[in-house]
């Protein structure tokens, strides 16, 4: 009788730490969600004089004077989408070719150190990236290359004026190839992942029938994982997007809109950087406020789309397999 | 006229030469950057960069008070993610089956993941900074913390979702209940590879810049009081190397060597204890 009853209250107990343990991983996994609905709240809430003082004109105003208190977001805007698409345009086909290296042409015993390399490269902190930019990559830019293309595309038309301008070193052009420098190894290493799901029977049947490796490659291995390289790549543009160290180091933070990529300009990310510990007044700091909440929705945009890409990737790869 | 075969194999010659090179570029920029990097950052590091404060311009000094407070916030951040981070990412492999919770808390995850670090860093200062009306330490750590959660939720559910499912019914059946099954069987099983996801948490987290510059900001000088504003290695090197003063670029060199090769390190430390554990079991 008595033994049942301690067996009984034992297991009382034990469905009562049962329960506790649940709720607190459960509670944990909650706080992920809080988490994002408080980054969310409290950006709303910063940047709320700001929404109040300027409204929608903030996004296509190109103003941004502290001393008048007129804030516009255009500039940073514009030099985040232009940053981050230049660093895409490098990025894409040099990922491209690692990725294609790393799986299909690399000797075997070469392919686990390069691809440990490519991840250390990724895993290299961005502040070491801008400084380099800075001190090595930004001289030998100015010096060497802006002036070939000043002479060179410069004088073309159409395209001209977008390469003309004096040789800095620092800028759009030079932030945009930094960012690069800085997202081949994120998009290498996903798109590297996801060309290791193609079948390996797949590929052999295709060099079964006389297929050369750049057909192969061309014509089973991108079709079948175009999905997954579409997700890597959104993947890296939201990297870019985000990325502060790396671009404010050689952007040049000057709040105007040139047209030439060579001139300094500014992005989201580093005029927030540059500015936000000595913003004074209220409405400054609202507007700098504002500017995290536009970076934060456009890349969450990026990111979602990434990521149903992907998932929608590792789904069709469980489907095949 | 080039025949079909030939233009074939050209097309292909090309193509792969071309991927090769791509290879070599992404290499080539790797190794531009770290040899830049020892080279500007060795003859800078000396005995003095461990042992004295950060100097005003002009005068001798170190990187103590920046390097003890890195050390200080990342240790804290890690101490305050890592267990949120292993809760919940046990949540979504071993109690996560049914329900909504999970399937959105993965995909927030994934999407926290990369979230740009210098809304986190705006984040905290909204929420921690303004209230207590001053930059801390301890602003700092909540922003490092919040970078790692993260990792540790991704890296702790792929682990525990490779412990075979034999070895939670084994348990099971010797009358085990749940939260001795997990945190006694399957965390157990999956130690090595959530113990890699920390390590990793800390190497990027020790390079993050940005999430600071708004929370802990600098210190010129020491000070272990997590209460106040606290030096730490990235914005040192931030200042240091965007300032004209010869003698602070150096410093950040040297503080830039001292985090590349210590996020180097422990990224490989990480790898070298995953591929053991993965090849003893």
């Amino acid at each position: 009788m008595k033994s049942t009853l301690l067996h009984q209250a034992r297991l009382k107990q034990q469905i009562w730490l049962d329960m506790m343990f649940r709720g607190l991983t459960r509670l944990s996994a909650f706080g992920v969600l809080a988490l994002l609905l408080a980054i969310i709240a409290s950006l709303v809430m910063g940047s709320m004089p700001a929404i109040e003082a300027f409204g929608f004109h903030f996004l296509v105003n190109p103003e941004w004077n502290p001393v008048t208190d007129e804030y516009g977001a255009l500039v940073p805007i514009v030099g985040t989408l232009v940053t981050s698409g230049i660093a895409l345009l490098i990025a894409i086909p040099v990922s491209f070719g690692i990725a294609i290296f790393l799986t299909e042409l690399s000797p075997r015993v070469l392919r686990r150190p390069l691809g440990i390399a490519v991840e250390l490269l990724a895993g290299i902190p961005s502040i070491i990236y801008g400084m380099w930019g800075l001190f090595v990559f930004a001289p030998l830019f100015a010096d060497h290359i802006e002036p070939w293309i000043n002479d060179h595309i410069g004088a073309m038309p159409v395209i001209g004026p977008f390469f003309a301008g004096p040789p800095m070193g620092i800028g759009i052009l030079t932030a945009g190839i930094i960012l690069a420098i800085m997202v081949i190894p994120f998009i290498a290493s996903v798109m590297r992942d996801v060309f290791e799901v193609v079948p390996p029977m797949l590929k052999e049947s295709a060099y079964g029938v006389g297929a050369t490796t750049w057909e192969v490659v061309m014509k089973i291995v991108l079709p079948y994982t175009r999905i997954g390289v579409v997700g890597g790549i959104m993947l890296g543009l939201g990297r870019a997007l985000g990325e502060t160290m790396a671009v404010t180091f050689v952007i040049g933070n000057a709040h105007e809109l040139s047209q030439s990529l060579l001139m300094p300009g500014n992005s989201i990310s580093s005029a927030l950087a540059n500015e936000f510990t000595e913003a004074v007044g209220e409405l400054y700091t609202s507007a700098l406020i504002e500017l995290g909440l536009i970076l934060f929705f456009i890349t969450f945009v990026v990111l979602t789309l990434a990521r149903l890409l992907l998932l929608k990737m590792s789904k069709r790869e469980g489907k095949s397999t | 006229m080039l025949t079909l075969y030939t233009r074939r194999r050209i097309t292909n010659a090309v193509g792969l030469t071309v991927s090769m090179f791509a290879m070599a570029f992404g290499l080539f920029w790797l190794c531009w950057i770290l040899i830049t990097l020892l080279g500007h950052g060795l003859p800078a590091l000396d005995a003095a960069v461990f042992s004295k404060m950060t100097p005003p311009p002009g005068s001798d000094g170190g990187l103590l008070n920046a390097i003890a407070g890195t050390l200080m916030m990342s240790l804290l951040g890690t101490l305050i993610g890592t267990p949120i981070g292993i809760l919940a990412g046990t949540y979504l492999a071993e109690f996560g089956q049914r329900g909504w919770l999970a399937p959105i808390t993965r995909f927030i995850n994934d999407i926290l993941l990369s979230a740009p670090s210098i809304v986190i860093g705006l984040f905290v200062y909204e929420v921690y900074v303004v209230h207590v009306k001053h930059f801390s330490g301890w602003a700092g750590a909540l922003a490092l913390a919040i970078i790692v959660i993260p990792i540790v939720i991704r890296t702790t559910e792929n682990m525990l979702r490779l412990v075979p499912n034999t070895l939670r019914e084994a348990a099971a059946a010797l009358g085990a209940p749940q939260w001795k099954i997990v945190n006694f069987v399957t965390l157990r099983a999956a130690r090595a590879g959530i113990i890699t996801g920390v390590m990793l948490a800390i190497a990027r987290i020790s390079g993050e810049t940005a999430p600071l510059l708004f929370t802990a900001l600098n210190n010129q000088f020491w000070s272990a009081d997590m209460n106040n504003p606290l030096a730490n290695l990235p914005v040192v090197i931030f200042q240091f190397a965007m300032s004209p003063y010869e003698d602070w670029q150096h410093l950040a060199w040297a503080g830039a060597l001292l985090i590349t090769l210590s996020v180097l390190t422990l990224n490989i430390l990480a790898r070298v204890l995953f591929r053991q554990s993965a090849t003893t079991h």
